[in-house]
């Protein structure tokens, strides 16, 4: 495992870039892009805190010494975090690309700023 | 009682999926009714029966050893026992009204199926004692609430949807990134075991994570400065669904997890208190006065949402200022009186939104100028009405009053005279605007326009009789329900990282 600040930075600033894209963006596709990218920050700051070096698969295999295999092999958590946020992600992303078609289909535009009846 | 814990999530889950089935086929469609309130009485009795066995339980999914890190677990303490029982109660009650509320959308086995997910989804979140799966059932309420803010298609609830859905997974992204932290901090994701790992060792990495859990709990909760989404997607759903979001939802995902976030799992400390507190004030006053303006009845009943959110959110601040102070018996009764509110508010918010959706059943219209004289016409959501504005405006012997009161006595003891001063002040401005509602709504001379409104349907003056008997046993039978319900779910809260013992037990 890294346990350096490393990942943290790594992460904000990605985080930092698609909370640009969610609050500054006005195109509606941007603005869903962006939120992918929050998403995917995360995923990488999982996946980075699970990683060493040179590391090995977590699978034990009859011929491994244990000790050694704790030694030298990754986490397998984390991999199993990210897929499960991976898929709730998918879920997300369908229905906010969904949203948008509709809403293309009642506003006749992505811009946002012209996206609003809802007003207070 | 700990091998019936996972029948609170399968229940649902199982009775989403039959829904959308039934659905499907035209001679099946009735069934749906029948369906989705048979499964809501089933969770409503379990929670009850659960009720009188008391204490705690813990079980672990798929018989994982007690020891290894990798088991997920879902714990059942007195604070998830008040959230159940909330969650349950105000969702029976609103698919009661459904029933009959839902006929003139299409569809309506979609929309069973996405109030069961959410319901699944709630009761996850609270029983969970796992940092990602709480993470997993939040996003699984979440998504659900999204799709049913959106369920009319119209441009407007189009547009309030998709605002809740960009800003609600922003707020998931943070609670999982929180996660994120605390497990590369602790090497474990159990609750319990994260407890016992970072207590008393507050460094940097476990007060990003906090700020994360700030961000994005306040996001589900609707906190000041995080609460635009909220006035738009309440208003914008159905109003059974108006009563379960604001009723229930925010408070399972927001204001639930915060506390079992920071009272349990990361410990209290002064500067959480702190933060706990102002997101409180800032909520209360903000909601209250936006409130006040507000023309639209739903939206002015989402706007108090977010005031009556920030009572609970300042109660509890106070009361994790006190348990770091040491001075249990005060953190003991501010704790109370917040805890009292958010059950309260449950009962009130859904009654007056459920009160809401039948005026605009009866008449087409939530606008309150082109409402009035509704007395005359619709008596049993007039009477309903007038109880739950009393009952939120804090007027005794309604139970707003009391868990007011008792935040109010403890903001006071607690020595934040100012803060006492706000309370008061913001409980007078929301007297103040559902007098407007009672005087544009209820009272007055019928217009025209509504010379032909009728009263609802007996099923929806049912759900609605019945919260209003809620909210006025509530007021009067506190000594009961402080048995029962609030002081099991107060020690929780005071016992703080303590949890940490019962959740591995059992």
């Amino acid at each position: 495992m890294i346990h350096g600040v490393l990942p943290y930075v790594l992460a904000t600033i990605l985080l930092g870039v698609g909370i640009y894209a969610i609050t500054c963006k006005k195109n509606v596709i941007k603005i869903i892009i962006g939120v992918i990218v929050t998403e995917y920050a995360v995923n990488m700051f999982l996946i980075l805190i699970g990683y060493r070096s040179g590391g090995i698969a977590p699978v034990l295999t009859r011929a491994m010494d244990k000790s050694e295999f704790i030694n030298q092999s990754v986490d397998p958590i984390p991999q199993a975090l990210i897929l499960t946020s991976i898929v709730i992600g998918l879920g997300i992303v369908a229905l906010m690309v969904a949203i948008a078609i509709r809403l293309y289909e009642k506003y006749g535009t992505f811009d946002i700023s012209e996206i609003r009846k809802l007003r207070g | 009682m700990g091998n019936m814990l996972p029948l609170y999530v399968a229940i649902p889950l199982g009775t989403a999926f039959v829904l959308p089935l039934l659905g499907k086929s035209k001679r099946l469609e009735r069934l749906c009714d029948v369906v989705a309130v048979v499964a809501s009485t089933a969770l409503l009795a379990l929670v009850l029966t659960s009720l009188f066995e008391g204490g705690s339980a813990t079980y672990w999914m798929g018989k994982w050893s007690e020891t290894s890190i990798i088991g997920i677990s879902l714990v059942c303490d007195g604070l998830t026992r008040l959230l159940l029982v909330t969650v349950n109660l105000v969702s029976f009650l609103a698919i009661i009204f459904s029933v009959s509320y839902m006929k003139k959308y299409r569809s309506k086995g979609l929309y069973y199926c996405l109030f069961f997910v959410m319901i699944a989804g709630m009761n996850g979140v609270v029983l969970s004692g796992d940092m990602f799966n709480l993470y997993v059932f939040l996003e699984i309420a979440a998504v659900a609430s999204y799709a049913l803010v959106a369920f009319g298609c119209e441009s407007e609830e189009l547009e309030a949807s998709f605002k809740y859905l960009i800003l609600g997974s922003v707020g998931s992204t943070f609670v999982l990134f929180g996660v994120g932290i605390l497990y590369n901090v602790t090497g474990t994701l159990n609750m319990a075991q994260i407890a016992q790992a970072v207590s008393g060792k507050a460094n940097n990495a476990v007060l990003m994570a906090a700020s994360f859990f700030f961000m994005g709990f306040g996001l589900k909760a609707a906190m000041v400065p995080f609460h635009a989404w909220l006035p738009d997607a309440h208003p914008s759903a159905p109003a059974p669904i108006s009563a379960m979001l604001s009723g229930v939802l925010i408070k399972a995902l927001g204001v639930y997890a915060l506390c079992r976030v920071f009272f349990n799992v990361l410990g209290m400390s002064a500067p959480f208190a702190t933060v706990l507190m102002t997101l409180g004030v800032g909520s209360m006053v903000v909601g209250v006065l936006l409130a006040v303006g507000q023309w639209d009845f739903k939206r002015l009943l989402a706007y108090h949402s977010i005031s009556q959110m920030g009572y609970v959110v300042l109660a509890l601040g106070v009361g994790g200022e006190m348990l770091v102070k040491g001075n249990s018996a005060l953190a003991g009764l501010a704790i109370f009186g917040g805890l009292f509110h958010l059950f309260n508010h449950a009962a009130f918010k859904s009654l007056l939104f459920l009160c809401s959706g039948a005026a605009e059943h009866g008449t087409g219209t939530r606008q309150l100028k082109e409402l009035g004289g509704l007395m005359h016409r619709m008596p049993v959501t007039s009477a309903c009405c007038r109880v739950a504005a009393l009952s939120i405006s804090g007027v005794p012997p309604f139970n707003g009053f009391w868990s007011k009161l008792i935040i109010i006595i403890a903001v006071v003891q607690a020595g934040h005279y100012a803060l006492a001063a706000v309370t008061v002040a913001v409980s007078f401005l929301t007297l103040v605007s559902f007098v407007k509602v009672q005087r544009y709504v209820i009272q007055g001379e019928l217009r025209s326009a509504l010379s032909s409104i009728r009263e609802v349907p007996v099923l929806m003056c049912c759900a609605m009789v019945l919260l209003a008997i809620i909210c006025l046993t509530a007021g009067v039978a506190v000594p009961v329900l402080r048995d029962v319900l609030l002081e099991p779910a107060r020690n929780v809260l005071l016992n703080g990282i303590e949890y940490a013992v019962v959740a591995m037990g059992g």
